[in-house]
């Protein structure tokens, strides 16, 4: 019942006009910073490489797809997950707006399974949205700029990766950058069983986010015992498979609090949806 | 009735909202092959019921046992076993008629075939419309949809909610027949709750009217409504003699009386109705049409309003 459930998930989702918003979102904005980065790519690259100039030469081919999907990933990881929640904030409140949820309620189908199949739902979304977003910045990008070399600025310096040796980064990069839109996506259908429409989730879910990073970013003493523990400030960890040598207790430990909120959200999200009274 | 007979069976169901009761100790029981009327008026806890049945909302205190099973405990069985419409026939408006079909057979907990859901769809008359979505049909069209999805897995009990809200006459007629239909050709146990409370009469044996949460009266319809007076309307060429009439006859003197232009309303039983006709006959008064006007609504609002 689990896998019907879940492929009725997938076909709603993939009916609902709303799921490409995101998709058609990723592809347009990605498809525009190429289209800048052909156009004045070199101008650019020159605002970050200035300041070494005096004491680095630049060979090669440094405008090179490698460097258009870090730029890209890094542009993007801030705005993904609204594109995320629009669709998995809408799948119970959805259900509960448009008034479907009393039918689905009656089918001898317990809510447990109903939930759980929306959260696998709302994870392969979320990997087709991973997916669309690694294809058009990595394969697209080096189509068109060709590859090389990725050179990564960092706070302490400059980091330069060589070509054979960046492939395996991007890849775990967008397995850690999953996890973190799969947490946003959690999130969001959590928020959704408390809610009788879909704006409500939506915008708590940008509004929790938005919070935190606000929380994450201020450099204020009283934030520095929770700034750990918020899933925030993990959503950048997809970097540190861009530090050289690779700090592994810090990916380790991102990954824990990433699937420790995930856990802790789908609880919250199982108990109120079994209690739940459907009065719409 | 036998015990193994019933259907449903709701023994002082309870529901409160924070200090506010929606439910007080209702109770009752719906037989096998029952159409069982719920009948009250807005906000009298019909559809609150109707969700308890269902698990759609939990219960403060009380019993639901359905098919001699306790649905807290055998809940998805239990539905397996069910065909419903909750209020509204809401279905996913960006999806056609046959894929919401589809969908809600995958997790009916019985194998559903194509021909069947093509059969249910040529049976609601959706021929030829199953392609369409469902945001392009009328209100008309999903209720038949509705009822098209509460047949798919061919359920023992049918709860329709409200089945005839926003259908034309004959939308009306024909889900009046499809439930008749259901129970005499199929042996189908139904229950059903209108507002239109004379459909009930027209197709309920048994009943039940409930106000503010609490159970006002239930039982067989006929019984209900034989031990109740009519109301007799006399259309007459002199209705101020008519009355000084009937005030002077002993058997009519205490009969509540009300004049309506050339009408004259008498509450009265059904075996009164030649004997005032003749006695208006006798004292040359022209009766030119009798019309009984008794109907669930009389009794209804009677119940209701004391």
């Amino acid at each position: 019942m689990l896998f019907k459930s879940t492929y009725n998930e997938l076909l709603k989702i993939a009916y609902k006009p709303r799921s490409y918003i995101g998709l058609g979102g990723i592809v347009l904005i990605i498809a525009i910073i190429l289209f800048a980065m052909k156009v004045d790519g070199m101008l650019y690259i020159s605002l970050i490489t200035g300041q070494f100039e005096q004491s680095l030469l630049f060979e090669g081919n440094i405008l090179n797809g490698n460097l258009i999907a870090f730029i890209i990933i890094q542009m993007l990881i801030i705005h993904v997950p609204l594109l995320i929640a629009f669709v998995t904030g809408d799948l119970v409140s959805g259900e509960s707006a448009m008034g479907t949820i009393r039918l689905l309620l009656t089918k001898p189908i317990s809510r447990f399974t109903i939930l759980l199949s929306k959260f696998f739902a709302s994870c392969i979304y979320t990997f087709i949205v991973t997916l669309c977003l690694a294809f058009m910045s990595v394969v697209l990008g080096k189509l068109i700029f060709g590859t090389g070399d990725l050179m990564v600025l960092k706070s302490d310096g400059l980091v330069v990766f060589q070509e054979n040796d960046i492939n395996w980064r991007f890849f775990y990069a967008f397995m850690i950058a999953f996890l973190s839109l799969v947490t946003v996506a959690t999130l969001a259908l959590t928020l959704s069983c408390f809610s009788e429409n879909s704006i409500g989730p939506i915008v708590s879910t940008m509004g929790i986010i938005l919070l935190f990073t606000i929380i994450g970013s201020m450099d204020v003493p009283i934030f520095d015992s929770i700034r750990p523990y918020l899933f925030t400030t993990h959503m950048a960890a997809w970097r540190y498979f861009f530090d050289d040598p690779l700090n592994y207790t810090q990916i380790i430990y991102s990954i824990i609090i990433l699937l420790s909120h995930i856990a802790v959200l789908l609880l919250i999200a199982f108990l109120k949806f079994s209690k739940k009274d459907i009065l719409s | 009735m036998s015990e193994t007979n019933k259907i449903v069976e709701v023994k002082n169901l309870v529901k409160n909202y924070g200090s506010f009761c929606a439910i007080e100790n209702v109770s009752f029981d719906v037989h096998q092959n029952d159409v069982f009327g719920f009948l009250g008026p807005n906000g009298a806890g019909k559809s609150t019921t109707i969700r308890t049945i269902l698990s759609l909302i939990s219960s403060t205190s009380g019993e639901v046992n359905l098919f001699g099973l306790p649905l807290n405990e055998n809940r998805n069985f239990i539905l397996s076993k069910i065909g419903c419409i909750v209020e509204k026939p809401d279905f996913y408006k960006y999806l056609s008629a046959q894929k919401n079909l589809e969908l809600f057979a995958r997790i009916s907990g019985k194998s559903i075939t194509k021909s069947r859901i093509n059969e249910l769809i040529d049976f609601v008359g959706l021929s030829g419309r199953e392609k369409d979505k469902v945001s392009g049909f009328s209100h008309g069209m999903k209720q038949r949809l509705g009822i098209a999805q509460t047949l798919l897995h061919d359920p023992e009990l049918i709860i329709l909610d409200e089945p005839t809200t926003g259908l034309d006459p004959q939308g009306i007629i024909d889900v009046r027949n499809l439930i008749l239909q259901l129970k005499n050709e199929k042996n189908k146990t139904i229950i059903i709750s209108s507002h239109i409370l004379s459909e009930i009469e027209l197709i309920a044996n048994r009943m039940i009217i409930i106000n503010k949460g609490k159970t006002i009266v239930q039982g067989d319809v006929a019984d209900l409504l034989n031990h109740q007076e009519i109301i007799v309307q006399f259309k007459l060429d002199n209705v101020p003699k008519a009355i000084q009439i009937l005030k002077q006859h002993s058997d009519y003197a205490k009969c509540e009386i009300k004049q309506e232009d050339t009408n004259l309303l008498i509450h009265t039983s059904l075996e009164s109705i030649s004997a005032i006709n003749n006695l208006f006959c006798e004292n040359k008064i022209g009766v030119s049409g009798i019309e009984t006007k008794r109907k669930l609504e009389d009794y209804f609002l009677k119940l209701v309003n004391n």
